[in-house]
């Protein structure tokens, strides 16, 4: 049910981005979906890939601190309110969203969203049981490879 | 509960001369020194000037109507214009690393060598060295003083020595298993260094044979010393020495572990206000200068070290009657004067040991782009220390922030930057950039 995201600190200056981006690149590692959270001073990238493992690894080596954290995919519907309706059960049920972002593909008339919680396990019981769809890392891939 | 941090056995007798007749030994050495330097050219024009003749040495105090030496008289009369014996009589040379320049070269008689290596066996004893421990010397052998003070004042002990010599830290490491070392002598940030080449090996560094460790030629702080017996699983014990004055052997702590002890008889210790020259208040800081009271070679009379530290001569529960000198906070030369305000890079340093997963490295910055000084200070993110959530790492960012104000009393930005990102040094790390200095203004 959870998806294991890595985290990069970046410092915020020119050419800090492409560095773990080209590393990943040139041993043939494909993003699925990345974020950027940034301050004045250092920013967090933080990526979405099938092998995270090998991934955790080439940053590692190319001198990169890499953090991995649990992360929770879930479907909504593409259209106007679809976003909304998922967020209404989170603040119902009153569970603590650090920071979220969208995958960037589309298939039909689904979205996909990433989400860190602080309890993703907890998180994961109460959305299921209001009937919100949380993927499987399987069902993820597919979804990304149509 | 004792208060000894491990066993508590003091080497030679004279550790313990009480002190009032510690005083008229030291005065009549004084005067002796006196007229041993006379025909020192530097010496003879100095003590002409002060009008001090020899019998005019009554007692220490009278110290302080002698010259003071510094660092850029040895450079003027460089190479050897320091010498008071016959060339003939020299048997060894050393120098100090010489990071600005060229280097200052010491010279030692027979004589100096003995005296050295016992002095050395005087701080590895109270610092825990026993006759069948089997030490690691990590010094350099060469010009500088650490690697052969140190190994003579061993065998003076009569332990084993591992002349490993410095770096190469796997082949350190295969040594220290291979020939079960229990004792390491080295910097105390290469002993961290060891640490984690050992754990980049998949050797947990608490494992290692050593027990005891002997640290010096930088200075440390308390709180690196909790990290490295922690890291290392040993007793680590801090020494001083500066090769000027003979290289290690001047000071070492005891298992009682508040100060280091002087070995007075040799060396004459004040400590000074560095700007007046006048001493300072007792137990308060300033430079250390010392007078080498029965160096034969190369004497010199109240050396100014630009070490900041300050004195207690209270007694110790060891028995030793050696003053007591703090550990160094900082150099004259490093000081940073910030709005006002002194500032050590080991302050810095210490402020970050606190806070962890941020410590050793980092980078003072020190601008005044109006008519305010400002101070950056550059750390490096470790893993321990880095979390995906922003408010995490803006929590880490204010401790590090308060952790500065609570040591230094002034106000950095800190700025958090990539691993490995700031300059690595084999020596002497580079940990402050004053652009002050460039534009000029100090």
């Amino acid at each position: 049910m959870k998806l294991n995201q890595l985290s990069v600190f970046l410092e915020n200056k020119p050419g800090r981005l492409s560095h773990p981006c080209k590393a990943l690149a040139e041993a043939g590692i494909n993003l699925l979906t990345l974020s950027l959270a940034d301050t004045q001073q250092f920013g967090i990238l933080r990526l979405i890939v099938r092998d995270w493992e090998k991934a955790r690894d080439v940053l590692t080596q190319a001198g990169c601190v890499v953090r991995v954290t649990e992360v929770v995919a879930i479907e909504v519907a593409d259209r106007p309110g679809g976003l909304e309706e998922v967020l209404k059960v989170i603040e119902a049920e009153g569970v603590n969203i650090e920071y979220m972002y969208a995958f960037t593909f589309r298939s039909h008339d689904r979205a996909v969203l990433v989400f860190r919680f602080d309890a993703p396990d907890a998180a994961i019981k109460t959305l299921q049981a209001k009937g919100v769809n949380v993927l499987q890392d399987v069902e993820l891939y597919k979804l990304v490879e149509q | 509960m004792s208060a000894f941090a491990f066993e508590n056995r003091i080497w030679d007798e004279a550790e313990t001369t009480p002190r009032d007749r510690l005083g008229k030994l030291q005065a009549r050495r004084l005067r002796e020194l006196v007229a041993r330097v006379a025909e020192v050219p530097f010496y003879k024009e100095a003590l002409a000037r002060a009008k001090v003749k020899p019998g005019d040495i009554k007692g220490p105090d009278d110290i302080r109507r002698l010259p003071f030496t510094a660092k850029e008289d040895l450079r003027q009369h460089y190479p050897l214009g320091f010498l008071a014996v016959p060339r003939s009589q020299v048997a060894r040379f050393h120098g100090s690393s010489g990071t600005t320049g060229k280097p200052t070269f010491v010279a030692y008689t027979a004589d100096d060598l003995e005296l050295w290596a016992n002095l050395c066996a005087r701080f590895l004893v109270a610092g825990g060295l026993r006759p069948e421990h089997t030490v690691q010397i990590a010094f350099g052998y060469g010009l500088f003083t650490g690697g052969f003070g140190l190994h003579y004042g061993v065998e003076k002990v009569g332990a084993s020595v591992v002349p490993a010599a410095a770096g190469n830290t796997p082949r350190q490491l295969m040594l220290m298993q291979d020939l079960q070392a229990d004792v390491l002598v080295c910097t105390p940030s290469y002993a961290l260094n060891i640490a984690e080449v050992a754990r980049q090996q998949g050797i947990d560094p608490r494992t290692l044979p050593l027990k005891f460790a002997h640290f010096g030629a930088e200075p440390w702080t308390e709180d690196m010393r909790k990290q490295i017996e922690a890291e290392l699983d040993l007793i680590a014990s801090n020494n001083y020495g500066l090769s000027e004055v003979i290289g290690p052997g001047v000071s070492g702590e005891c298992a009682a572990r508040n100060g280091m002890h002087i070995s007075e008889d040799h060396f004459l210790a004040e400590c000074v206000h560095p700007d007046t020259l006048e001493p300072v208040a007792r137990g308060e800081q300033g430079e250390l200068v010392f007078t080498t009271l029965t160096k034969q070679a190369m004497p010199l009379i109240r050396y100014r070290t630009r070490d900041i530290a300050s004195l207690d001569s209270s007694p110790c529960p060891c028995g030793r009657t050696g003053a007591r000198m703090s550990w160094v906070l900082g150099r004259t030369d490093d000081m940073l004067i910030i709005r006002g305000v002194n500032v050590f890079p080991s302050q810095i340093e210490e402020a970050l040991l606190r806070v962890e997963g941020t410590a050793p490295h980092y980078l003072i910055e020190v601008d005044r782009p109006g008519a305010m000084d400002e101070v950056t200070v550059h750390v490096e993110v470790r893993p321990e220390s880095f979390s995906d959530k922003m408010s995490q790492m803006q929590v880490l960012r204010d401790r590090i922030d308060r952790e500065i104000q609570a040591v230094t009393g002034i106000r950095a930005n800190v700025q958090l930057v990539e691993p490995q990102s700031l300059e690595r040094s084999v020596g002497k790390a580079k940990r402050v950039v004053d652009h002050r200095r460039e534009k000029g203004l100090i």
